[in-house]
């Protein structure tokens, strides 16, 4: 082994939003601290996923209000130009990962460039990057993800007819007809952006409902409203093959036990994640890994001394702020303080497609299988003023609660701009306020907001305005 | 605000010390770095430091207290300029009792240069919050309802949200162990190195300055049933006054009925001694029901039913199933039943209400050839038996020396309800039914 080129405190492997926040806070907490990057700092998140998706559903989301302009008593003459779209999307992509670059020097943490292994160190495993190796007394690892492939069912990008998210944000075409595997967050989004702009989209969902991890009243009003904007939705449905011929693909779909042959321009492989553990040399220090996540105690502590997990490569919710909040608990209860474990139950969620889906906390369902007795208030967007005035008269807020403590078990949202709105029930559930302070908030009117007093005046049999 | 200057650590391991001596007496103004008292501990004396600077307001620890708990509060600062009047409402916790001989005059010129009146005699005991504390009580919505449900006082509450605040998970926490709660629990050391949990914050520092070389071990985080495991056998070990008794008994003729037994047994049905043992345990829990008992703050509890736990070791830890109310089972039924809780335990299937709240457990390292042992009661349980292995051993009949199968058995006695005459007579009846195993078949 080399020599140690430098040591610091804390090396973070990964510089997504949960290793650059950690990064941040580390330097803040006084450590000397590196970070190491094989790609674009900022990560998937950054350059390949959650901001360059929203600049792209932004434009959708225009492009389908000045198809309506009439409505608002607006004329307006409609058309887009894809390589313009694709381009303001990179642009903002570029533009925070640059923004990162200035936080990092900011806060003068080192950032190595290259991909890192480890080796077996005195306090922590040693971090190599391009032959120089690297000691600290504590390394964190927030490698993030990747979209799952199958190959062996013809479920792998193919670089030009089969994408992952990665080629779905940068097309060069408009595909005629689209095949969206996987009804999760990445893929009704990316059903949406296509659908917007006019492509045939036809989505598959191997369960009985698409985002099956939102609140099933939220799934069927979503599929309702997918449907009127005309995508096509399989759901209990398999894809039995995927075939590239010529500029498209051969596709057999099968749903209700009777197989359809479709063929499409284009397929979007959005069938879930894996966790970036290869080639680090975790096997050889005795990292667990539990089916490519690596396997890590609720302060983000691996088996081995000095190693930590951080973010997409460790347990499920596999989101971007849960990424930075677990990086920062890690690295408070590294340096001494007392956080709190991240309480799951309290991580909103949030799909960007059109209507927007938000929620937080659990489902109807889940509650009840928990074994909680429930109050269940909902608040459709038709009652409510500013709903309208805005045009968006389409949509439902859900709460449930405890019946026997007032606690704020969950919220779920459908609905415009539902996404700004969702945190307000986290902040509540996160101060531990019951119904009854919810009641006394005065919420300002005209706002979608009023929707979310009113969704708990309902759990409570008081609403105002149904 | 108030500034209470607590009890310090001064080494990790240090739960509880002597106040030596005070450096500054009510009435002083001191400022940061100024030496305030001398404390020892079992291992050294150490003078220590103001880190704020006010006026001495109260010194509520005499000089010369011995086993003060660390974080105990041991004095309280007013900050310059501060007004006496704002310790009027102070009450936090049972401090307020602590308060009541400080003097009555609101004009801080009086105050300041009036010698030290008598420093109140009793130790207070710990608040909820380590450092500065306020004169409310900090809890969220939520905390407050579900204290109030469960009949919590939220004064006796440890918070750990921010700055303290009592949140849902220290009113559950508080809950589920309801002796934790009591003011004389409270006076365990609060979370410092010695809680288990908080030990694995610096597991590697922790033990360099113990002199473990780091890269010498592999450290294991701790699990949830790991963690449950320290933190209540700490507790059970630590306040509970138990005392063991132990019994030889024979058991060559429990042998030879279980074999019998199990000879006409239906297909399926395979007696174990262990399934015996249950039941005469909880025969000889009815027979004997002052056993039968648990401490609680307010009284003693009797249990209606002998609910019988029994230690399972299982992958990464021990858990105890319960077999509930074995008085009104029979051998075949709660061997049944054994083999089925066994089983799900060791695939940690069990439902709490599967291994939580039994009112007596068995433990039985027969099987490894342990001849007699001890076990850490689990609270609220009164008693638990520990069991040895059955061995063919001289015993003297009617004078002659004879040898027979002895099995000799450990009770622990939670002393606050088991007594040893209680005990001892509860032995004397599991002696009886299980060398006359015919009498447990009634």
């Amino acid at each position: 082994m080399s020599s140690v080129s430098a040591s610091f405190d804390v090396i973070i492997i990964g510089s997504g939003p949960g290793g650059y926040a950690t990064a941040i806070r580390a330097s803040q907490l006084g450590f000397k601290t590196a970070i190491v990057e094989k790609a674009e700092l900022g990560g998937v998140c950054l350059n390949w996923g959650c901001i360059p998706t929203k600049a792209l559903l932004r434009s959708a989301e225009i492009y389908h209000n000045m198809q309506h302009a009439s409505d608002y008593g607006l004329s307006a003459e409609t058309g887009f130009d894809l390589a313009a779209i694709v381009k303001r999307s990179r642009g903002i992509a570029n533009q925070l990962s640059n923004g990162i670059k200035f936080l990092m020097k900011k806060h003068k943490v080192t950032v190595i460039e290259g991909f890192a292994t480890l080796t077996k160190g005195a306090v922590a495993p040693t971090v190599n990057v391009d032959g120089k190796s690297y000691s600290a007394k504590h390394v964190i690892l927030a490698t993030g993800a990747r979209a799952r492939t199958i190959p062996q069912a013809g479920l792998a990008p193919d670089g030009k007819t089969i994408w992952t998210a990665k080629e779905a944000m940068i097309p060069q075409s408009l595909p005629k007809r689209l095949l969206v595997i996987g009804s999760g967050a990445i893929g009704m989004e990316f059903a949406s952006f296509y659908n917007a702009f006019g492509s045939e989209v036809t989505v598959v969902e191997m369960v009985e409902r698409i985002l099956p991890a939102e609140d099933a009243e939220i799934s069927a009003m979503a599929e309702k409203s997918f449907k009127k904007q005309g995508m096509k939705i399989l759901t209990n449905a398999q894809v039995k093959s995927v075939k590239p011929s010529g500029d498209g693909v051969d596709v057999v779909l099968s749903a209700k036990g009777k197989d359809m042959n479709e063929r499409f321009d284009r397929v979007i492989l959005a069938i879930g994640i894996v966790g970036n553990v290869e080639d680090m040399g975790l096997e050889a220090l005795g990292v667990e890994v539990d089916r490519t996540h690596i396997v890590v105690d609720e302060y983000s502590r691996t088996k081995i001394p000095g190693l930590y997990a951080i973010g997409d490569v460790t347990t499920p919710p596999w989101l971007a702020h849960k990424a930075t909040h677990e990086g920062i608990i890690c690295i408070e209860k590294i340096s001494g303080e007392n956080p709190h474990p991240l309480n799951a139950g309290r991580i909103p969620g949030c799909t960007y497609c059109y209507p927007q889906i938000a929620s937080v906390g659990m489902t109807e369902q889940q509650a009840k299988d928990a074994g909680r007795e429930t109050r269940v208030g909902r608040f459709p967007f038709i009652g409510n003023g500013k709903a309208i005035a805005l045009g968006e008269p389409e949509g439902l807020i859900k709460t449930v609660f405890d019946a026997k403590t007032g606690e704020l078990l969950g919220a779920h949202m459908i609905g415009a701009e539902v996404t700004e709105l969702i945190q307000g029930y986290t902040i509540a559930q996160t101060l531990e306020t019951t119904e009854a302070e919810l009641m006394e908030t005065v919420f300002p009117h005209p706002t979608l907001s009023e929707m979310m007093h009113e969704a708990v005046l309902e759990a409570y049999g008081k609403p105002l305005h149904i | 605000m108030p500034i209470e200057i607590l009890m310090p650590a001064l080494s990790p391991t240090m739960e509880e010390g002597t106040l030596t001596k005070w450096l500054v007496k009510k009435g002083d103004t001191i400022s940061s770095g100024d030496l305030l008292a001398e404390i020892e501990t079992d291992k050294a004396t150490m003078e220590i430091e103001a880190v704020e600077e006010g006026l001495v307001f109260a010194i509520l620890v005499e000089e010369g207290s011995t086993e003060v708990k660390v974080n105990t509060p041991i004095a309280i600062l007013l900050e310059e300029d501060e007004d006496p009047s704002v310790m009027d409402n102070y009450t936090p916790g049972a401090t307020v009792s602590v308060l009541a001989p400080a003097p009555v005059e609101a004009d801080p010129a009086q105050v300041a240069p009036q010698p030290a009146p008598a420093a109140p005699t009793q130790t207070p005991a710990p608040i909820p919050t380590s450092g500065t504390s306020a004169a409310r009580v900090k809890a969220s919505p939520l905390a407050k309802r579900l204290a109030k449900d469960y009949g919590l006082d939220l004064a006796q509450i440890p918070g750990s949200g921010p700055n303290g605040r009592i949140i849902k998970a220290d009113v559950e926490a508080a809950k589920a162990q309801p002796v934790q709660a009591t003011p004389v629990a409270q006076a365990a050391p609060q979370a410092q190195t010695t809680d288990v949990g908080m030990l694995r914050g610096g597991g590697a520092e922790y033990l360099e300055k113990l002199g473990i070389v780091p890269g010498t071990y592999d450290l294991e985080p701790l699990d949830g049933m790991r963690r449950v495991i320290a933190k209540r056998l700490t507790e059970s070990a630590r306040d509970v006054p138990h005392f063991p008794l132990n019994i030889d008994c024979e058991i060559d003729d429990l042998l030879a009925m279980r074999k019998e037994l199990n000879g006409q047994a239906p297909e399926g049905v395979k007696i174990s001694v262990n399934d015996m043992l249950i039941r005469a345990c909880a025969i000889a829990l009815k027979q004997v029901p002052e056993a039968n008992a648990s401490f609680t703050p307010d009284g003693i509890a009797y249990h209606h039913h002998a609910d019988v736990a029994v230690a399972v070791a299982i992958d990464g830890g021990l858990i105890t199933p319960i077999v509930r109310e074995a008085e009104n089972k029979g051998l075949s039924i709660i061997s049944t039943e054994m083999k089925d809780l066994a089983a799900r335990a060791r695939e940690r299937k069990l439902k709490p209400q599967e291994f939580q709240g039994g009112t007596f457990s068995i433990s039985n390292l027969g099987m490894f050839g342990i001849q007699s042992f001890q076990s850490i009661l689990n609270q609220p349980q009164g008693m638990i038996l520990s069991v040895g292995a059955g061995a063919p051993r001289p015993v003297v009949k009617e004078g002659e020396l004879a040898v027979a199968t002895v099995m000799t058995v450990t009770l622990t006695c939670d002393h606050r309800v088991v007594d040893g005459s209680i005990g001892a007579r509860w032995l004397q009846a599991f002696k009886r039914l299980i060398e006359q195993p015919i009498t447990m078949m009634l």
